[in-house]
């Protein structure tokens, strides 16, 4: 059975959900959604550690989306936005839970995949070089991205990226990265 | 030369040199999705900076929150720094932490074991 997004949507929005989004993800909204999610933890009255870690992650996964996302989603049968993505943040017992999801191209699949199973298999100080050595070896790409946000993201998290890939069509799965902080 | 002078906003620091201390300072939270565009007057200030710069130089990186992105691009800054020093003059560069914010103190260990510029970690307790 193929990939169902708004099955998908609604089953991870039955939490202890602090924010769900779906839809383009912009500059602007990048802005609203770190607001949002700021005052919401302060709400929450948890501890200031804890809510930089948080912002971090968030910071990181965003603009992960906002630098890599699909801007074209040819084929795919359902009415999206340009550059759409899905945003959850949840609570779940001690835990804050960071979802991303995003339409991704086939071709891209082998290359995350490698890329989040190498930062899995990493300890915490193998992590910390090898944020060090793509930091000072590897340039900024023409849109920002320089290959450390997956890297920073389990550093700050100390967790290991949960992720899927759901096979949407021949071209397209729908990608899945979940944040435990 | 002019002393870079720039404001603020809710996902770029103010970057201030106070010609008069020497003393360059970075403030506020790094968190644009470009931050090549967002840095390269400061790079470029430096530069010209290197060319004359006052007898100690102390730079002050007083950050909430930064992204990967900027990371790069504070290193470059760094590098900057490093030239400045390697040309005999004073650089050193207060980084600052608040209290309980390891990965921003670790951010800083991790900065000051690629620079050879002085680093001072400075926590600041509420």
């Amino acid at each position: 059975m193929s990939f169902n997004l708004k099955e998908y949507y609604s089953n991870l929005s039955k939490g202890d959900v602090l924010l769900a989004y779906k839809g383009s993800i912009t500059s602007d909204l990048i802005n609203d959604i770190l607001e949002a999610v700021e005052k919401k933890l302060e709400e929450a009255n948890a501890e200031s550690k804890l809510r930089k870690k948080i912002y971090n992650v968030l910071v990181e996964s965003l603009q992960n989306l906002f630098h890599h996302i699909e801007t074209n989603h040819e084929g795919i049968q359902e009415e999206l936005d340009p550059k759409f993505g899905v945003l959850i943040i949840e609570r779940e017992g001690e835990f804050y839970k960071v979802t991303t999801g995003n339409f991704v191209n086939t071709k891209r699949i082998k290359f995350l995949k490698e890329k989040i199973d190498k930062i899995n298999s990493l300890t915490r100080d193998e992590l910390k070089d090898m944020y060090k050595f793509i930091l000072n070896h590897q340039k900024l790409s023409a849109k920002g991205g320089g290959g450390l946000g997956l890297v920073d993201i389990a550093r700050k998290s100390g967790n290991k990226l949960e992720y899927e890939f759901y096979v949407y069509n021949d071209n397209y799965s729908f990608f899945n990265l979940t944040i435990r902080v | 030369m002019e002393p870079i002078n720039i404001e603020g906003s809710p996902k770029t620091p103010s970057i201030k040199f106070d010609i008069e201390k020497g003393i360059l300072e970075i403030r506020g939270r790094s968190i644009p999705e470009n931050s090549i565009e967002f840095y390269k007057p400061l790079v470029d200030w430096l530069d010209e900076y290197a060319k004359d710069p006052v007898k100690k130089t102390q730079v002050n990186i007083h950050l909430e929150y930064f992204n990967t992105s900027s990371s790069k691009c504070i290193l470059d800054v760094f590098k900057k720094l490093e030239a400045i020093h390697k040309a005999k003059h004073d650089v050193v560069i207060f980084w600052y932490y608040e209290e309980d914010d390891e990965d921003m103190l670790e951010a800083g260990e991790d900065y000051e074991s690629i620079i050879r510029v002085p680093f001072k970690m400075v926590e600041i307790v509420e």
